[in-house]
């Protein structure tokens, strides 16, 4: 044992107020400073929720006035001046069309995604198609359409539904690859090993453990690529032509869209048509809506079945 | 390490020792006649590299049939490259490569004949952090049954009840087994990873530290566990846990790392023996240095 002294510590600082629970030193410009940034960041919310609340409240408003199940199933207008008629088969055609783009981007995409990720590693090949997709994300979706246009509508010489499907399925495959590498990714890697170990071989791993497990969040990075794609005007503009009539027909006969409606009869000059522009914007928002819902819904309920909770 | 180990520790160990071995004369326990032990695993001159880098060189040993064996060493010292190497679970990791040759029951562990998947399904492996499946209970344990072609339920609910009993964790869980397995208790959850191992009947165990995230009580059930396991099972168990070594195994190799001539550290086997010789009389100063905690 030594006979060091120890000097005792020196007392807790305390406030002038002889408080150690309120601040010490007079804070005044400390608080100012956190009390700015606090505006500040309520400010940058009401400034990016404001353009967003403001699109919704005013296409519901504007398109309520027109909206109806008449509206919804009713044919085209030969006029644009006439105030009778709905947007009938563009409902169908953005329907058709979008689920076509969807059955053919969505599984092509999640199986790239499961390449680059399970079975690419770091090959050159695998790069390439990483590097692509990435260029893919970024060309302009009226590349996409004309792309289309002479590589597919040009030969069979017919505008189809299907030809938009094609412009808008290649829209929406890079972002699916992508998505669904970054899902993938995020897997953890005990859980193949688990599954390995057991001996499970790896096409069946995938299926079984790592699909189930990244499928929430493919499932969403697809979703905002449907709604993206349903959305979109210029690929369908040179590709499915025009109709006046529902056509429930993929592969035959012009087709129509809303985004399509929207774009010819936003652009007239006479009112009815500017009336139905916005039914028809407000019928799509709820269109994308309701398919978001339904898949959430839907995933929900695998993943629940999958991991066992009830 | 700091923790160094009591005499009361390694009577411990020792009594626990299957009679074979306490029955040796202290001086042959080092020659354990080889007729009498089953090699299942025999190693000669493994070496592991990741990339260009070696992670273990030089590693020769038996590893015998219903004996628990365990690999001890300060981190870095190869003994999870060395146990990893058994089930062939290297191939998974790109740029591994391993070295020198692995037999088990005599056929070349990695000989291009060979499945790597029959390899897994036949030695199991528990894993350091408890890994069950996003499923439920159930399916978890059903999960290797079903991958090997067993789809009848009524043989499934046998294979489910079975394992879960050799686990220790039916009791638990029989009345729950429809519910997810992530919400488990840490203990439980190596368990069910431990009876989702035996579900497959595998002839080998690895165990790679698979107590290091558990508290004691669900460390000594563990244990307890692998000793009941030994009669149908040969168990490799890799712990930082010397206490763990001397109480559970049946013979310990000692790993450690040390520079080689580029002044890379590099791990390498020292010792392996008796798992009480290892713990009273080792042959080596660095295994002494280890065990009484001057080292590591």
């Amino acid at each position: 044992m030594t006979a060091t002294v120890v000097p005792p510590a020196p007392p807790t600082p305390r406030s002038p107020s002889g408080s150690i629970l309120r601040p010490r030193k007079a804070t005044g410009w400390r608080r100012f400073k956190s009390g700015l940034a606090s505006v500040l960041f309520v400010l940058a919310f009401v400034a990016a929720a404001i353009p967003l609340i403001a699109l919704v409240y005013y296409v519901t408003r504007e398109g309520l006035k027109v909206f109806s199940w008449e509206f919804l199933t009713t044919e085209l207008p030969f006029s644009q001046r006439s105030v009778d008629g709905g947007i009938g088969p563009a409902v169908v055609g953005t329907i058709v069309i979008t689920v076509g783009a969807t059955l053919m981007a969505v599984p092509l995409g999640v199986l790239g995604g499961i390449y680059l990720n399970e079975y690419a590693g770091k090959s050159k090949f695998g790069a390439l198609v990483r590097f692509l997709s990435e260029i893919l994300t970024g060309v302009p979706s009226i590349v996409m359409g004309l792309f289309i246009y002479t590589f597919w509508v040009l030969r069979v010489k017919e505008q189809t539904g299907f030809a938009g499907s094609l412009a808008l399925a290649c829209l929406m495959l890079p972002v699916v690859i992508r998505t669904s590498e970054e899902m993938l990714k995020l897997v953890p890697h005990e859980l193949r090993e688990g599954s390995l170990a057991l001996g499970s071989r790896k096409s069946r791993t995938i299926r079984t453990v790592v699909l189930p497990h990244a499928a929430p969040g493919i499932v969403s990075g697809s979703l905002l690529a449907v709604a993206r794609a349903a959305g979109e005007t210029a690929p369908l503009l040179f590709t499915i032509g025009a109709t006046q009539t529902a056509n429930w027909n993929l592969f035959e006969g012009t087709n129509t869209a809303l985004s399509v409606q929207i774009f010819g009869n936003a652009n007239s000059p006479y009112i009815p048509a500017q009336e139905r522009a916005f039914g028809a914007a407000f019928t799509l928002i709820l269109i994308v809506f309701v398919a978001t819902a339904l898949a959430r819904i839907v995933t929900v309920v695998y993943t629940r079945r999958v991991s066992g909770k009830s | 390490m700091t923790t160094t180990l009591t005499p009361d520790t390694t009577i411990d160990g020792v009594a626990t020792l299957p009679p074979t071995e306490v029955d040796q004369p202290p001086a042959a326990e080092s020659e354990v006649p080889e007729q009498e032990r089953e090699v299942v695993f025999r190693l000669s001159e493994v070496e592991v590299f990741y990339g260009a880098a070696r992670a273990v060189t030089g590693v020769d040993l038996d590893i015998a049939r219903n004996e628990i064996t365990a690999f001890i060493g300060p981190s870095g010292c190869g003994k999870t490259t060395v146990i990893r190497s058994l089930n062939r679970m290297h191939d998974l990791t790109p740029g591994a490569r391993v070295m020198g040759t692995i037999t088990y029951h005599g056929e070349n562990l990695y000989s291009g004949k060979v499945d790597p998947a029959e390899v897994r399904r036949r030695i199991g492996m528990v894993f350091q952090k408890p890994n069950p499946f996003p499923k439920s209970i159930y399916d978890n344990i059903a999960y290797g049954p079903r991958i090997n072609g067993t789809r009848k339920r009524s043989q499934l609910d046998d294979i489910v009840e079975h394992a879960l009993t050799r686990a220790a964790l039916w009791g638990e869980v029989k009345d729950k087994l429809k519910s997810s397995a992530l919400g488990l208790s840490g203990g439980q959850a190596q368990r069910l990873c431990i009876a989702r191992a035996l579900a497959v009947d595998p002839d080998v165990l690895l165990m790679d530290e698979p107590c290091s995230a558990l508290d004691p009580i669900a460390t000594a059930r563990i244990e307890d566990l692998m000793h009941e396991l030994k009669d149908n099972l040969t168990i490799v168990i890799v712990t930082h846990n010397m206490q763990q070594a001397a109480r559970v195994s049946d013979r310990t190799a000692f790993y450690t790392a040390e520079p080689d001539e580029e002044g890379r550290r590099v791990g390498k086997l020292v010792e392996y023996d008796v798992t009480e010789t290892i713990f009273t009389k080792p042959g080596d100063p660095r295994t002494e240095g280890y065990i009484t905690g001057r080292f590591g």
